[in-house]
C-alpha cells in the first residue's frame, strides 16, 4: 500500500457492519505496576480503550511507554507474584484480570494470540517450526500429532511460505527473518483468534519485508475478521494498518482518535514530536527530521503534572504552572468527541499549523490550513475523512525514531 | 561430523602423549631417585640401589623407557623380572614396580568400584541439583529460593573432606547407621549389597556436588525462563508445567550437560578423598597409594586414564551439543 492509498482506499467492509456491535475488547482504567528493588515501576496508568471485531487499533509511543506491558496484560502474561494490576480488561465480555493461570490458558493462543517483535528469539531454537505450530494447535484442539502437523503445513502455506510441506520440519535458524515472522503469524492464527496482538511485528525486519508482513496481516484480518492491536513506534505502519490510534507516553494514553483524524490534526505536542521524527523519504528536502529532544521519563518516578512537560516545547503557552502541577485529563478537544487528547493547550490546532507543520512539512501547510478553515466553518463534520483525503501526511515506514531496531 | 570427531581424536591423542611425557619427566627429574623407594633405608648401599635401578629398568635412558612404554600401550609387551615373566597385552600400561602385576589388569580390577561410585553419586547430584535449581529458579526471590541458594553456599563453604570425614566418624563409627566402610561389593554379586556398601559415599558425593549443580542450573534456568520463546510458549496457552519443562528446561539443560560431562570424567578418573575416607578400592585410592610408593607404572597409568576420560568426555559433550541444538553443526 502506498501512502496515498491509505487516504483514498475504501474503509474495510467490516467497518460498517461492526459499527454498533459491542466491542470485543474493553480496557478500563488499566494500571500495571511492578514492585522492584529500586521502587515501583508505574508501567501503565489508567489506560482506557475499546476494540471491535474486525477493527485495528494502533498503539504508538517511544520505547518504554508501556505499549508491551499493557498488551501483555490482556493475555495475563505478567507474573502475578511480581505485578500489581488493577482496572478491568474484558475479552468477549469476560473479565480477565484476576483469572488464574489455568483459566487464562484457554484464552491465550486461543481467542487472543500475540506476535512478538523479534521472531528469531521468539521461536524456540531447538524445535522445528512445524512442531511449534502444531503444539499451539494441539493446545486448543483435541487432534492427533499427524493432524496437527497437517494443520501446520496448511498454516505455513496460508501465510505464504513456499513449499510449506518441505519447510515444515525446518528449524527457525533455517528460515529468513521475514519467513520466521510469517511462521509466527501462522502459529498465532492457527486457532482462529478473535484478537491478534502484534507487538512491533516488523521492527526487526527490513523495509521490503515489513511491507509484505503488513499486507499479510491485513489480508488475514479480512479472512478471519479478527480484531488487531498493532504496536509500533512507526507512524507509517499506523497510517497503513490502523482504524484508530492510541498514542502512549510514560504509561498513559495521551492522544486517541480515528487514524486519519489524529494524524492530520494531532493535538498533543508529544504526537507532534513523533510526527516530526518520522523521516519522510519522498517529501521535499525542505522538510526536516527532528527527533524529540530528551529522553522518556523514568517510570519509577514519573514527572508531576503532564508527564511530557520536561520535554515539551509548548508548555510556556499554558498559563500558570499548570503543565508542571496538574495532570491534564484525556478528553475531547475541539475536534469532536472521538478525538481525545491529554494536554492543557487551548488552541493546539493553531500552534500545529503555524509553528509545527512549517518545520516538519512546509509543503503541507497550505493544504491543512485550508482544510481547517473548512472545518471551523462546518463544525458538524470535524476532521471528516473526505477532507483528509486531499492531504499528504509525513508518515512512512522507516527506521524507528528511537532507534530500537535490533 | 565424522571428520570432526576424527580430528578431535587425533588432537586428543596428542594431549595424552604430552600428559604421559610430562608424568615421566616429573618422575625422573623430580627431587628424589625413584629407586630409593625400594631400597630398605637402613641397609641401602649404592650397589643395592644400582641393582634395584637395574631390575626396574630405571637405569636406561628416560627417552628409551618412555618409548618402550608407548610401544607397550600400542603393541603390548612382555616383562621379564628375574624368574617370573609377566604377559602384558596392548594396551599395556606396564608392570607395577611394587606389586609385580600387570597394571592394565590391576586397574581394570579397581575400576568397577570407581565406576559405581561415579554413577551413584552422579545420579544423586544430577537429580537433586536440577530439581533444586529448577524449583529455585521458578520461585526466584522467594523464601524457598533464598533457602536453597544459601544452604547450598553453606554446604559448599565446608571443605568436602571435612564433611566426608564427619559423616564417616558419626554415621559409621559412632552410630553405626551405615556399614563399616572398605566394603565394595560388585553389582554382579547382588544389587542390595552393592548399594549398601556405596550408599554413604554416594550421598556425600551427591550432596556436595548437588549444591554446585543447584546453583548452576538455577542460573541457567532463570536465564531461559526470561527468553522470548518461553513467553511465546506461555502465550500459546501451554500449561505452566509444559512451559517450564519442555521449553525452558530444555534450553537450560544444555550448559549443565557440558559441565556434567567433565565432572563425570573427573569422577571416573578417581575420587581420591571419597575413596580414601570410605576406603573404597577404586582408581583414586590406587593412584594415592602408588604416589606413596613411587610406583611409576601405576602413577602414569592413572594419569593417562584420567586424561583419556577427560578427552573423551570433551568430545562426547560436543557431540551431545550438536544433537540437542540443531544450530550446532560439527
Ligand atoms: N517485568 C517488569 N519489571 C519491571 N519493569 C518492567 C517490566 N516489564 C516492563 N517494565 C518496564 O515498564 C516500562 C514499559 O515497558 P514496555 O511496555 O515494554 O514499553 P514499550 O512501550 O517499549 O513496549 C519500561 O520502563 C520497562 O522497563
Ligand atoms: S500539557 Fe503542557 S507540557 Fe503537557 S503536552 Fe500539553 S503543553 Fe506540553
Ligand atoms: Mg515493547
Amino acid at each position: 500500500m502506498t501512502e496515498s492509498d491509505f487516504l483514498t482506499s475504501a474503509p474495510p467492509a467490516s467497518a460498517q457492519q461492526g459499527a454498533d456491535a459491542a466491542p470485543y475488547l474493553v480496557v478500563e482504567d488499566l494500571t500495571v505496576r511492578f514492585p522492584t528493588a529500586d521502587g515501583v515501576v508505574q508501567a501503565v496508568t489508567g489506560l482506557n480503550y475499546t476494540l471491535k471485531q474486525g477493527k485495528t487499533l494502533g498503539i504508538v509511543g517511544e520505547s518504554g511507554s508501556g505499549k508491551s506491558v499493557s498488551s501483555m496484560a490482556i493475555m495475563g502474561l505478567h507474573d502475578p507474584k511480581r505485578t500489581d494490576m488493577s482496572g478491568s480488561i474484558r475479552v468477549g465480555g469476560r473479565e480477565v484480570i484476576g483469572l488464574s493461570n489455568n483459566q487464562m490458558q484457554t484464552l491465550r493462543g486461543g481467542e487472543v494470540a500475540m506476535i512478538f517483535q523479534d521472531p528469531l528469539t521468539s521461536l524456540h531454537p531447538f524445535y522445528s517450526i512445524g512442531d511449534q505450530i502444531a503444539e499451539a494447535y494441539r493446545a486448543h484442539n483435541k487432534v492427533s500429532k499427524a493432524q496437527a502437523k497437517a494443520k501446520a503445513v496448511d498454516m505455513l502455506d496460508r501465510v505464504g511460505i513456499p513449499q510449506a510441506r518441505n519447510r515444515v520440519d525446518d528449524y527457525p535458524h533455517q528460515f529468513s527473518g521475514g519467513m520466521r515472522q510469517r511462521a509466527m503469524i501462522a502459529m498465532s492464527l492457527s486457532n482462529d483468534p478473535k484478537l491478534l496482538i502484534a507487538d512491533e511485528p516488523t521492527t526487526a525486519l527490513d523495509v521490503t519485508v515489513q511491507a509484505q508482513i503488513l499486507d499479510l496481516l491485513q489480508e488475514l484480518q479480512r479472512d478471519f475478521d479478527s480484531a488487531i492491536i498493532i504496536i509500533t513506534h512507526d507512524l507509517g505502519v499506523v497510517a497503513e494498518m490502523a482504524d484508530e490510534v492510541l498514542v502512549m507516553y510514560a504509561g498513559r494514553g495521551v492522544e486517541h482518535g480515528p487514524t486519519r483524524e489524529l494524524l492530520t490534526h494531532p493535538e498533543m505536542p508529544y504526537t507532534w514530536g513523533l510526527l516530526s521524527s518520522v523521516p519522510d523519504v519522498t517529501a521535499s528536502t525542505e522538510s526536516r527530521l527532528l527527533p524529540i529532544p530528551g529522553n522518556p521519563p523514568s517510570l519509577l518516578n514519573p514527572p508531576t503534572g503532564c508527564p511530557y512537560h520536561p520535554r515539551c516545547a509548548h508548555r510556556d503557552k499554558v498559563p500558570g504552572d499548570l503543565c508542571r502541577t496538574e495532570l491534564p485529563e484525556l478528553i475531547p478537544g475541539r475536534r469532536g468527541p472521538a478525538h481525545l487528547k491529554r494536554c492543557h493547550l487551548a488552541n493546539p490546532d493553531m500552534i500545529y499549523e503555524t509553528e509545527v507543520l512549517p518545520e516538519i512539512a512546509p509543503d503541507l501547510v497550505e493544504l491543512v490550513t485550508e482544510e481547517s478553515l473548512e472545518d471551523t466553518s462546518d463544525p458538524r463534520h470535524p476532521g471528516s475523512p473526505e477532507n483528509a483525503d486531499q492531504i499528504d501526511t509525513p508518515q512512512r515506514r522507516a527506521p524507528d525514531p528511537d532507534g530500537e531496531v535490533k | 561430523m565424522f571428520g570432526y570427531i576424527l580430528r578431535r581424536l587425533v588432537s586428543g591423542i596428542l594431549v595424552l602423549v604430552t600428559v604421559s611425557a610430562a608424568t615421566f619427566a616429573l618422575f625422573f627429574y623430580g627431587p628424589s631417585d625413584p629407586a630409593l623407594a625400594y631400597c630398605p633405608e637402613t641397609r641401602c648401599t649404592p650397589e643395592r640401589l644400582a641393582a634395584i635401578s637395574d631390575q626396574l629398568g630405571l637405569d636406561r635412558p628416560v627417552v628409551e623407557q618412555y618409548g618402550d612404554y608407548m610401544k607397550g600401550i600400542v603393541a603390548g609387551d612382555d616383562f621379564q623380572a628375574g624368574a617370573i615373566s609377566i604377559a602384558c597385552d596392548a594396551p599395556c600400561l606396564g608392570v607395577s614396580f611394587k606389586l609385580r602385576l600387570n597394571v592394565t589388569d590391576y586397574l581394570w580390577g579397581r575400576f568397577p568400584a570407581t565406576l559405581s561410585l561415579a554413577i551413584g553419586g552422579a545420579a544423586i547430584f544430577l537429580a537433586l541439583g536440577l530439581t533444586l535449581g529448577v524449583s529455585a529458579a521458578r520461585r526466584r526471590g522467594t523464601f524457598s529460593d533464598k533457602a536453597i541458594v544459601s544452604s547450598s553456599l553453606v554446604i559448599n563453604a565446608v571443605p568436602y573432606y571435612l564433611l566426608a570425614l564427619l559423616a564417616y566418624l558419626y554415621l559409621i563409627s559412632e552410630w553405626s547407621i551405615f556399614p563399616a566402610s572398605g566394603y565394595y561389593s560388585p553389582f554382579s554379586a547382588g544389587p542390595y549389597a552393592w548399594v549398601k556398601g556405596m550408599l554413604l559415599a554416594w550421598i556425600m558425593l551427591g550432596l556436595v556436588y548437588s549444591t554446585q549443580y543447584a546453583r548452576f542450573s538455577r542460573g541457567s534456568m532463570i536465564e531461559s525462563l526470561n527468553e522470548d520463546y518461553v513467553r511465546t510458549a506461555r502465550a500459546k496457552g501451554l500449561s505452566e508445567r509444559r512451559v517450564t519443562l519442555k521449553h525452558a528446561l530444555r534450553a537450560a539443560i544444555v550448559p549443565v550437560v557440558t559441565i556434567f560431562g567433565l565432572d563425570f570424567a573427573l569422577l571416573l578418573a578417581g575420587t581420591i578423598f571419597t575413596e580414601r575416607i570410605f576406603s573404597i578400592q577404586g582408581i583414586g585410592l590406587t593412584a594415592l597409594d602408588a604416589i606413596g610408593t613411587k610406583d611409576l607404572p601405576i602413577i602414569s597409568a592413572t594419569v593417562i586414564l584420567g586424561a583419556t576420560f577427560i578427552v573423551v568426555a570433551n568430545i562426547l559433550v560436543d557431540v551431545v551439543y550438536s544433537l540437542v541444538d540443531p544450530r550446532v553443526r560439527l
